[in-house]
């Protein structure tokens, strides 16, 4: 019985490690996306599936705290804006858990979503359940989706643009490029780009 | 395509020891031994306490240096949470193995109006001590897998390297972690 016990403790710590260090893997380009029901900043949930008129979305993993979030927020707005009626609404989760990190409470993401007047939803994950599903690791983190009779395909993951600095220096536009490829039923030709972000507290 | 190259240097990663020697030619490696340091963008000076900004291009040297020397660089940012808790540790490090040749770097990945207002000055409270670069390259998906192929992007990493070895940690440290993996490199 005892050996059990420690044996049930080792694979514990073994399983806690591995859980820790390693990230989980997520999705990779081609796979099938998870749907969720999220608290929006209004205080009712979305699913993907209820949003209409959708041909696809626009997941970003984002939050109030992180100054690389702060300065792809116009840059999102602005996703938001073009790509709607186009069909690819944008979806934004806040991953980090807020007693880990104050800034990013729901109080907050309520406050910034109407001084900022976000046009898309600005979810909670709560518990942090969804992150880990698509693999994101920091923010900002954008999963495109697409949607198909087989579920919502992720066509693009990565950065929104190439300048995390500066909107204005911007040369290349990976999100724009992979939707406006999507709209024209074409194939995206970047898929997948490393964006710095700050890691998420969960 | 972008894809493609990480998937083909990812490979490339997993079929050698020492992926930095395999993946360059002889002669630039033998270039970078005789080297100098690159010269700064610009050097950010105030109240006594400065620091040298560099794009990717001029940084790369200090992740490349073959020498006897075991080089741990941490790139971090005031704002971030878990780079400043870990900062200590990393001190400590620098502190007590200078004369058995461990240097530590801080990259610092601070937003560019941040290096005068919060950047110098959270050196000069802190009072630190390693060396501290700021990086201004924000073309991130080009230097990311520059840096380690398997770099997501998240703060804090760190990267620890020699001549012979070369490991990249997407993760926070304690000092006890810190330490061993630096006597592995020995």
């Amino acid at each position: 019985m005892k050996t059990i016990k420690i044996f049930g403790a080792v694979m514990l710590v073994t399983f806690l490690a591995a859980f820790t260090t390693k990230p989980a893997e997520g999705y990779k380009v081609g796979d099938i996306a998870t749907d969720f029901s999220l608290k929006n900043v209004d205080n009712k949930n979305v699913a993907l599936k209820e949003i209409k008129d959708a041909k696809g979305y626009i997941v970003v993993f984002t939050c109030n705290h992180c100054p690389y979030a702060q300065a792809y927020e116009d840059r999102i707005i602005a996703l938001d804006k073009k790509y709607k009626k186009l069909g690819y609404p944008v979806v934004a989760i806040n991953p980090n858990n807020p007693e880990k990190q104050k800034d990013d409470s729901f109080a907050k993401m309520q406050e910034r979503a109407k001084a900022k007047k976000f046009t898309f939803p600005y979810l909670l994950d709560e518990g942090q359940k969804i992150y880990p599903q698509y693999g994101a690791t920091k923010t900002p983190h954008v999963y495109i989706l697409q949607k198909t009779a087989k579920g919502n395909v992720v066509k693009y993951i990565g950065a929104i643009d190439d300048n995390y600095e500066d909107a204005a220096a911007v040369k290349v536009k990976y999100v724009e490029n992979a939707v406006d490829a999507l709209v024209k039923g074409k194939e995206v030709s970047v898929k997948e780009t490393k964006a710095i972000g700050c890691s998420i507290k969960a | 395509m972008i894809a493609g190259i990480l998937l083909a240097s990812c490979n490339q990663k997993a079929a050698s020891e020492t992926p930095a020697v395999a993946e360059e030619p002889a002669a630039p490696v033998a270039e970078i031994n005789v080297s100098v340091p690159p010269t700064p963008l610009k050097v950010y000076t105030k109240d006594g306490v400065s620091v040298k900004a560099y794009d990717f291009d001029k940084l790369e040297y200090f992740l490349k240096q073959k020498n006897d020397t075991t080089y741990v660089v941490n790139f971090w940012a005031t704002w971030c949470v878990p780079c400043v808790e870990e900062l200590p540790h990393f001190e400590e490090l620098n502190a007590k193995y200078k004369k058995d040749k461990v240097k530590v770097m801080l990259v610092s990945l601070d937003m560019f109006k941040m290096v005068e207002t919060r950047l110098l000055p959270f050196i000069k409270e802190k009072q630190l001590k390693s060396d501290v670069v700021y990086l201004r390259d924000p073309d991130q998906n080009t230097w990311l897998p520059k840096v380690d192929s398997t770099w997501s992007g998240a703060l804090p990493a760190t990267l620890i390297y020699n001549k012979d070895r070369r490991k990249f940690y997407e993760q926070s440290f304690t000092y006890a972690e810190l330490e061993k993996e630096v006597s592995n490199f020995k």
